[in-house]
């Protein structure tokens, strides 16, 4: 296509006030038509609203546009409305290209007009000069295979399996451990019912008797390959290497408690762990009558920034049980702040109150310091150190990433958070979405997570992951890397870097080849490339640049 | 009046970009010097991108990213991280470094957005307006920065960036492992010796010169200087001009 036959329209929203209310809309307007190839310009009161779409799809016919300019408010927001309206038209999606001109620019310079409507002119001449330079792009279509993989066997995984079998999906549930169960298979009673928790391991029955469900127990996974729609699995089980093929997967590995292990005194007989305790609960062999807990060691320190979200309430539910069998027993509980969130959470507080449990306040800067007979901790309201004589001391030790996540996170290529918990893709949006299109993530491998939020986290991966596995195709983003042959010497930087090793070396050509199906189109192998040999389509650095020099230049 | 500069920011979609936007939902102000260029990753910003950019008469460009070890795309950012380093030695070369800064804003750090533009505008409004913009030392400026730009799009220079982080901590093909510091020396001379030989093509554009000649031009002793040209050379950018007297003249073949 030669350059005079670019035809650029460029929409001027209001939206409301909330632009035209602070830049001179007209003038941004009028403005847009002096610049080159732009064939139509307009302002609408809302560009998103019915009426604004309609006249984006009637001037695409009417003016022949070619590409089209919505300046208004973020792409993060509204470009994949106005994507599909010019494809209504009859427009390549990729056509399309947005200004953001509220988000920022009229909401955060609402007491300069002059000079925000100054900066919404440069925009849209950015804009412009990218769009003369946008290509149509193609979205690739893939095969899926209607089967999903849950990684981990605990609580999560177990009921993340089971709603997609119960979907009539095929599941194939890995689990590193000889038993399935994670971490329940070690309580006493749970929260906030103060049922068994026995009760809710029979979820393992269901498991294992399920037609849909191929379980695969004492397994280690060597190798993850593929994409989404079509992954691989390659575990070691019993010696025997196997292949589990499917179209998505759920990361449901959870996380392990930190060992006490040199925390206070740590002695596993009178000072133990909270975890440890739950097991002398199991067995009713708690005949002790002071019992103090200090909550939040090892965690919400230096070392370990976060709250791990289960202590307080596993804590409050010992107490409570202790003196249900004894209520002559002295419990107290030391805590920095204790969080029981909601309604139900917080009665449960209110009934250990009730039933006399002491709670003592600590300051993170004096901690209580375990002396042969008493623990001594400093009282703020008090201002002074009062001594508690204990029996036992439980030490409320916070859930912790499993070792084994890093090279898990890396087989998945999928991020981790700073203490090695899986990172989501939105911490508000996509709660248990990763990046990576097809993989899924639910309970305490995200980060600590009780049993109820396990539940609906394992829930919400399973309907993510079939609204993938459900589907007989699937369409991929356009926007991807690609490799010019001429000028690629397969010197293979780019395989190195590419987080998604999305490139690999074609022998034959001694160059190298992006899978579109896997490539994220992030765009740093093509700032790597020492040949400049990789195209970033949609973010082209001849885009980019365009808009560098019309930025610099245009005074 | 006062200087208001002209400032380019590359922001990464998912974490700066959204950083930006909630500046905005949040109604927080900020100056408007600055114009935005949505990258999907700070990764994607080709060092060349911020040659161009001051080439262009921008003042000051700022690179926005997930914070590290947030990234939307792994590790992203770190690329990045690699990138600004390498750029920033180069820039110091000319003086110019001080006009770009790398930061991380994440997507609900709205009012950290703010405060990273409101302060980077006004180190820039100090620092005062791009030499590029003075009629009297545009034309050595200009030179200075198309030989960072030389620089930057060294086959060399960038394999050597783009292979950092995997000969600094996962080794090369025998295995071994780069310390940091050695690399960085390494990186240092590239940087320097690619400044030198865009100098010398410079000299020799339209002249064939000997290698002394060149040698006190660029005030640099003569045995590098005839290194340099054998490399360059080697590259087809350099070829032998005339021989006088047994001294011979280079001359540049190719524009750069």
């Amino acid at each position: 296509m030669s350059d005079d036959d670019i035809r650029i329209g460029v929409f001027v929203c209001h939206c409301g006030t909330n632009i035209g209310g602070v830049l001179d809309i007209s003038e941004l307007t009028e403005y847009s038509k002096t610049l080159p190839n732009v064939v139509y310009s307009a302002d609408n009161l809302y560009t998103c609203s019915e009426v604004g779409l309609s006249e984006i799809r009637e001037n695409i016919k009417e003016h022949d546009l070619n590409r089209v300019i919505v300046a208004s408010c973020s792409p993060r927001t509204h470009e994949p409305l106005f994507r599909s309206t010019c494809q209504e038209a009859g427009l390549n999606p990729y056509l399309f290209e947005m200004v953001n001109i509220r988000d920022q620019d009229s909401w955060v310079h609402m007491k300069e007009p002059e000079k925000g409507t100054e900066k919404a002119k440069d925009l849209i001449r950015m804009g412009v000069y990218k769009a003369a330079l946008l290509e149509s792009l193609e979205k690739m279509q893939v095969g899926v295979i209607p089967s999903a993989i849950v990684i981990g066997g605990g609580i999560a995984g177990m009921n993340a399996a089971l709603n997609l079998a119960n979907q009539n999906f095929k599941v194939s549930l890995i689990e590193k451990d000889s038993e399935l169960g994670g971490l329940l298979r070690h309580l006493n009673k749970v929260y906030p019912t103060n049922e068994d928790a026995s009760i809710i391991l029979e979820t393992r029955n269901l498991v294992e008797n399920h037609k849909k469900i191929d379980l695969y127990k004492s397994a280690v996974i060597e190798k993850i390959e593929g994409y989404v729609g079509n992954f691989k699995v390659i575990i070691l089980q019993n010696k025997k290497t196997l292949e589990i093929e499917a179209g998505a997967i759920i990361v449901a590995t959870g996380a392990k408690a930190l060992s006490p292990e040199g925390y206070y005194n740590y002695n596993g007989k009178t000072i133990i762990s909270q975890l440890e305790l739950e097991g002398i609960l199991k067995e009713n062999k708690i005949n002790t009558n002071n019992i103090t807990m200090i909550q939040c060691v090892g965690c919400r320190n230096e070392e370990r920034k976060y709250c791990s979200n289960i202590c307080c309430m596993t804590a409050l539910k010992n107490a409570i049980l202790i003196k249900e069998q004894n209520p002559d027993a002295n419990v107290n509980i030391i805590f920095r702040d204790i969080q029981t969130q909601g309604v139900t959470y917080e009665e449960y507080y209110r009934r250990a109150r009730e039933m006399g449990i002491l709670f003592i306040k600590y300051l993170p800067e004096k901690p209580p310091i375990i002396k042969k007979d008493r623990i001594e901790v400093y009282n703020e309201f008090m201002n002074q150190v009062i001594g508690i004589p204990y029996d036992l001391v439980v030490l409320s030790m916070p859930l912790i990433a499993n070792e084994d996540s890093e090279q898990l996170a890396k087989m998945l290529k999928v991020p981790l958070e700073e203490n090695n918990f899986f990172l989501e893709a939105h911490v508000k949006l996509r709660p248990v979405d990763f990046a990576t299109d097809g993989i899924f993530v639910c309970g305490s491998a995200h980060w600590p997570a009780d049993i109820s939020e396990s539940i609906s986290q394992s829930n919400a991966a399973a309907s993510r992951a079939s609204t993938i596995i459900s589907k007989e195709m699937l369409e991929v983003e356009g926007s991807t890397a690609e490799v010019n042959t001429d000028l690629c010497v397969g010197c293979e930087a780019c395989i190195k870097i590419c987080p998604y090793s999305a490139i690999s070396k074609d022998e034959e050509t001694d160059t190298v080849v992006v899978n579109k199906v896997v490539c994220k189109g992030c765009g740093v192998c093509g700032a790597s490339c020492p040949h400049n040999a990789i195209t970033i389509h949609h973010f082209t650095s001849d885009q980019i640049i365009a808009e560098i020099v019309t930025y610099g230049g245009g005074e | 009046m006062v200087f208001e500069p002209k400032i380019l920011g590359f922001l990464c979609n998912w974490c700066s970009y959204a950083g930006a936007d909630l500046a905005g939902v949040s109604r927080i102000q900020y100056p408007t010097n600055v114009r935005v260029i949505r990258v999907m990753c700070s990764g994607r910003v080709d060092p060349v991108f911020i040659a161009e950019a001051f080439m262009n008469g921008i003042d000051g460009v700022l690179v926005l990213g997930c914070h590290l070890g947030d990234c939307h795309y792994i590790n992203g950012n770190y690329e990045a991280e690699l990138k600004m380093k390498m750029l920033s030695k180069t820039l110091s070369m000319i003086n110019f470094s001080d006009r770009v800064r790398l930061d991380w804003v994440s997507a609900a750090e709205g009012a950290r957005f703010a405060q990273i533009v409101s302060d980077f505008t006004e180190h820039i409004r100090k620092l005062g307006p791009s030499p590029v913009k003075n009629k009297k030392v545009k034309k050595e400026i200009i030179d200075n920065l198309n030989a960072v730009k030389f620089a930057l799009c060294d086959t060399r220079l960038r394999a050597l960036v783009a292979r950092q982080r995997e000969l600094t901590t996962d080794g090369n093909v025998y295995g071994e492992i780069i310390p940091t510091e050695e690399f960085e020396e390494i990186l240092d001379n590239a940087i320097e010796n690619e400044i030198i030989r865009h100098k010398i093509l410079e000299k020799i554009k339209n002249k064939g010169k000997s290698v002394p000649d060149i040698a006190k031009e660029i005030e640099i002793e003569p045995h590098k200087v005839l290194r340099h040209i054998v490399t360059l050379r080697a590259r087809g950018l350099v070829d032998v001009d005339q021989i006088n007297e047994e001294i011979p003249t280079f001359i540049s073949i190719k524009e750069v």
